[in-house]
């Protein structure tokens, strides 16, 4: 029978949730890691079983954590991070330069077919690889020596490398997204980049439409339909159906394009949602209601989906990568929040329920489809 | 044989108890010991200090026999009660305040 599999990632550690097709009854367990913050978990697509958790601290500093069954045990592997070569330095919050310093890993991309091979974005950003599993971490530094990255300078949460897409029909094909630094897409699987954001529009840089400097949040991609890709940004919601060579903005009628997570729905390649935020200065949901967002038409016409979510007296953010969707039908959609709760809808966002309510601050949320 | 205190977090980490017994070859230094201690224990690698310079971690602190030792130099003699195994070499997490 088929079910779903929820990894959770907290500030406080790690859950996983599993339930049946049905997806009404629970199982939660946890946390893991306890005490450490768990920025991403992710499985492979090639091997279910196989997971890898990001697990760090601002004491001990980053650990890269392993289960080959499915979560119940875990190993530590390699956790070294060395940025190839004498990194130049990026642009400081004052404009000056500073030195690419490793802080943790954000972000766990593992291969489409090979269980031992995975992407990790890293702060301060740049892209790393292992091919053994996560014994070994090497830098891509074709991404970090990019003519622009002397001119990258750090968001509020720090120069991150927090998205990495892959597109399964082109197997060299992958984009990253960096706060703030904007999108950047590889065709020979990371060796070399060129920059893509014609069309964006920011207004808390100099100029508003140069090519590097966007506070991309998130972006997203339907595997049958890889040309084209969503993306939140700081400010608006965006997307491209050339790969990435030109975006435009599909905000419509959204309450506020402020916001962090995007996802499309598995079957229906056009469904996509976000959660809207108030806006950066207040990093919660607007008016104290807690409200998903569809649009069936891939965008610019949203309407809000709030049945099962509290409608008053809520003030959470959703961050960007705590947002995902299964492949059942219909499609699951699954997000965490900073108060901790996890919600799902078993019908594409028709309606919601709590499967937890009192995790410590969520941070990532992914879930996989168990055959 | 030296007695290591390791924080609750490092022992989750590496599976074993409060206190770790280590055995250095030479004289007992700093470097000494952390190098017997991520040998034994390879999980606690890039943990307390820095995989290629082996500079201590910002938050973490070096204690024994009530003195702070973390700034000392890492091929520094420790104390001979830590080197007999008398006192316990302390590493610390340092505490949190109102942080996290």
């Amino acid at each position: 029978m088929s079910g779903v599999r929820l990894l959770v990632g907290t500030r406080k550690g790690a859950f996983i949730l599993t339930s049946d097709g049905s997806r009404k009854k629970w199982k939660v367990e946890g946390p893991h890691f306890a005490g450490w913050e768990i920025y991403h978990l992710k499985g492979s697509p090639a091997d279910p079983d196989r997971l890898y958790a990001s697990q760090s601290s601002s004491w001990f500093g980053q650990v890269l954590q392993r289960s080959n069954d499915g979560g119940k045990n875990w190993e530590a592997v390699g956790n070294q991070f060395q940025y190839e070569g004498t990194p130049g330095p990026h642009q400081w919050y004052d404009g000056s330069p500073h030195p690419w310093e490793f802080k943790r890993v954000w972000h766990l991309e593992p291969s489409l077919d090979d269980p031992d091979r995975v992407y990790a974005g890293v702060e301060d950003a740049a892209l790393f690889e292992t091919t053994d599993g996560g014994k070994s971490w090497t830098e891509l530094p074709g991404l970090r020596n990019y003519p622009t990255a002397s001119t990258w300078a750090p968001g509020a949460g720090g120069l991150c490398l927090h998205t990495i897409v892959l597109d399964p029909k082109n197997h060299g094909r992958m984009y990253i997204a960096i706060s703030a630094a904007g999108v950047f897409r590889s065709d020979d699987r990371g060796r070399t980049w060129v920059q893509r954001n014609l069309g964006l529009h920011s207004n808390h840089i100099p100029d508003p439409d140069a090519e590097t400097g966007h506070c991309v949040h998130r972006i997203a991609m339907h595997p049958s339909r890889p040309n084209t890709l969503f993306m939140q940004k700081h400010w608006d919601v965006m997307r491209t159906d050339d790969c990435a060579d030109n975006w435009r903005e599909i905000s419509g009628n959204l309450p506020t394009d402020f916001g962090f997570v995007i996802d499309v729905n598995a079957n229906e390649p056009d469904t996509i949602y976000v959660i809207p935020i108030t806006s950066d200065s207040h990093h919660f949901v607007p008016e104290g209601k807690l409200r998903v967002y569809r649009s069936k038409t891939g965008g610019d016409d949203w309407e809000a989906l709030t049945n099962g979510l509290p409608q008053e007296n809520c003030f959470v953010n959703v961050l960007r990568d705590a947002m995902d969707v299964d492949t059942l039908d219909p499609s699951g959609v699954y997000f965490g929040t900073s108060g901790g709760q996890v919600y799902a809808s078993p019908d594409g966002g028709d309606t919601w329920n709590a499967v937890v309510h009192d995790l410590p601050a969520v941070l990532s949320v992914e879930v996989q489809t168990l055959k | 044989m030296i007695q290591v205190v390791l924080p609750r977090n490092l022992q989750i980490l590496a599976g074993v108890g409060r206190v770790v017994e280590v055995q250095v070859d030479g004289p007992a230094t700093q470097r000494a010991v952390l190098d017997a201690l991520e040998a034994g224990h390879p999980a606690l690698l890039g943990t307390m200090r820095d995989h290629v310079t082996k500079k201590r971690r910002p938050m973490i602190r070096f204690f024994a026999c009530e003195e702070d030792l973390s700034d000392e130099p890492l091929d520094a003699p420790l104390p001979e009660e830590v080197a007999s195994g008398k006192e316990p070499f302390l590493i610390l997490g340092a505490i949190a305040g109102g942080q996290a």
